[in-house]
């Protein structure tokens, strides 16, 4: 799959903003006034940068509202709801907090989970795509959420739990992909699925039908950052889970805590980008490339 | 509305013989001109005189070498455009209802004015059916001509997709595939007409009919032994000459 560069911010900067949203919504850190406006402000400038960037790759965004219609049916539907939803929850939470020094628990939770259910919806997105057996896993949205929920704690200055919940982000991020990798062999589709002339003998593609490229292979049969992959794996998991727990365990200092910070940001956004470059879409069989 | 009807009155779709495409990609042309000419956003091309020609369209021919265990290898002409599925993922991961299901015949269609160009429809799809104009930014995808299948403005002959009225081999046909006496439902029938990933649970519409398995010739060839091939071993200069380079 291309990875689109607003996409992958999109995903990695608000699931991050809303994890820090849930992780104020469930009162940790148990902050009021300026201190948890300062916590207010980073959380809504990283959940709604990601949403302003995942317009970018849209066609049409003047149109985008019509995207609130179809939450019956579709993940990305649902995502804009949830996201809006839990935005607007939490800044009553927030305003609580931060004007009348009230920490309002029902509030706060229903705005946590909200949080949540919007990094949920967002992994569903990719998760529930058969054709890209990669991402059609359970696995996908445990590894959206466990980042999610090990980053927010991490902003939330969460030291333990942001340790814990690190280590197992981390291990969470090895098993999406070593599961992942085989997960085009085991759905079953191949080139003798895709045009079902297996029968006759062994397949292969003879001729494609035009000379040029076009938009199916521009966007599904990404094949450019897939020799790197092993090497930009290391360097997502040291980044993401190992340099920040690393980082935590030392005594604390400002200067570590926005290191960590960034390093696990790196981190997630080479994980993303490889989300996206090492998904293999079935279409590619009908050209005979992965 | 992006839910799928429980069931379509009709299911109208295309049946594709593998056995008599020729491969000449006439209906990926008359699909082009038809479509870029009448309903909807037309098929935009980008550099289409340049260096990297690149271009919107919603059939595209496929060639494949089947090699069988034994014997010669054969060329399989693969036309592939949208399979109208009944299951059609494409359809209910549309967050805004551009893409929907007609109950009255089953085809799949996109309301352009309501596609806000995300491209999620083109990631569900496991055909490649979709594919996003890059002029207009709207989604494009077969419409099974829905302007010319009950188009009365046009003669009769003519109520029938452009490609399968091009196809000069015949290889295309269209019908109501949920009826079982139709002409397409026979011939699918008869010729054991199959679905393309049927494991992806999209159960498509379109079917393919396989190509027809190939004659073999038995011992009918009363003149082979007369014409066996020349003696492989060379005599005389040639066969010296053949010696000599050996030992070089």
């Amino acid at each position: 799959m291309h990875p689109a560069p607003s996409v992958i911010i999109f995903s990695t900067f608000s699931g991050l903003g809303f994890g820090l949203l849930a992780w104020l919504g469930i009162g940790l850190p148990a902050v009021t006034g300026w201190v948890a406006f300062v916590f207010y402000v980073i959380a809504y400038l990283l959940a709604v940068g990601g949403l302003i960037a995942s317009t970018f790759h849209l066609g049409h965004p003047e149109r985008a509202l019509k995207a609130f219609t179809q939450w019956r049916t579709s993940w990305l539907s649902r995502e804009g709801w949830l996201a809006v939803l839990a935005l607007l929850v939490m800044a009553v939470h927030g305003a609580g907090l931060v004007f009348f020094d009230q920490h309002w628990w029902p509030v706060g939770l229903i705005g946590a989970a909200l949080s949540l259910g919007a990094v949920f919806s967002t992994s569903m997105i990719y998760a529930q795509l058969k054709a890209i057996p990669r991402w059609h896993q359970k696995l996908t949205p445990v590894n959206f959420l466990s980042l999610s929920i090990a980053g927010g704690a991490l902003l939330a200055g969460q030291v333990t739990w942001a340790i814990v919940l690190l280590l197992v982000a981390g291990a969470v991020q090895l098993a999406t992909w070593l599961i992942g990798d085989g997960a085009f062999a085991r759905s079953g589709t191949n080139m003798a699925s895709a045009t079902r002339l297996g029968t006759i003998g062994k397949v292969r593609a003879f001729e494609p039908p035009h000379t040029g490229t076009n938009y199916l292979l521009r966007e599904f049969v990404y094949v450019i950052g897939r020799k790197h992959s092993f090497k930009l794996r290391i360097i997502a998991i040291m980044l993401m889970a190992v340099v920040p727990v690393i980082l935590l365990l030392l005594p604390f200092h400002h200067i570590e805590a926005l290191l960590a910070v960034l390093s696990h940001l790196a981190g997630v956004l080479a994980a993303r980008w490889l989300f996206f470059a090492e998904a293999e879409h079935v279409v590619g069989l009908y050209y005979g490339k992965r | 509305m992006t839910s799928l009807p429980q069931s379509t009155t009709r299911k109208l779709g295309l049946v594709i013989d593998l056995d008599t495409c020729v491969g000449c990609h006439a209906c990926v042309i008359s699909c082009k001109g038809w479509n870029t000419e009448n309903y909807g956003a037309p098929l935009s091309d980008q550099s289409p005189y340049g260096a990297d020609p690149s271009g919107t369209f919603l059939n595209r021919v496929h060639s494949y070498e089947v090699q069988p265990p034994e014997g010669q290898a054969q060329l399989v002409h693969f036309p592939k455009s949208c399979l109208h599925c009944e299951d059609a993922p494409c359809v209910t991961v549309c967050p805004t209802g551009a893409s929907y299901k007609r109950v009255e015949d089953g085809i799949v269609l996109v309301n352009e004015s309501d596609c806000i160009g995300c491209g999620l429809c083109a990631w569900a799809c496991p055909y490649g059916a979709r594919e996003m104009d890059q002029v207009e930014k709207v989604m494009k995808k077969c419409t099974l001509c829905v302007d010319r299948i009950y188009n009365e403005n046009i003669p009769e002959v003519d109520r029938i997709p452009t490609c399968v009225r091009t196809c000069p081999a015949g290889a295309r046909h269209f019908g109501d595939l949920g009826d079982p006496d139709s002409d397409v439902s026979v011939l699918v029938a008869e010729r054991g007409g199959m679905d393309l990933m049927p494991e992806q649970g999209t159960k498509p519409v379109n079917k393919y009919l396989p190509p027809r398995p190939k004659d073999t010739l038995g011992d009918i060839d009363i003149l082979a032994p007369f014409l066996a091939p020349i003696d492989a071993e060379p005599k005389g200069f040639l066969g010296w000459l053949d010696k000599a380079l050996e030992k070089l």
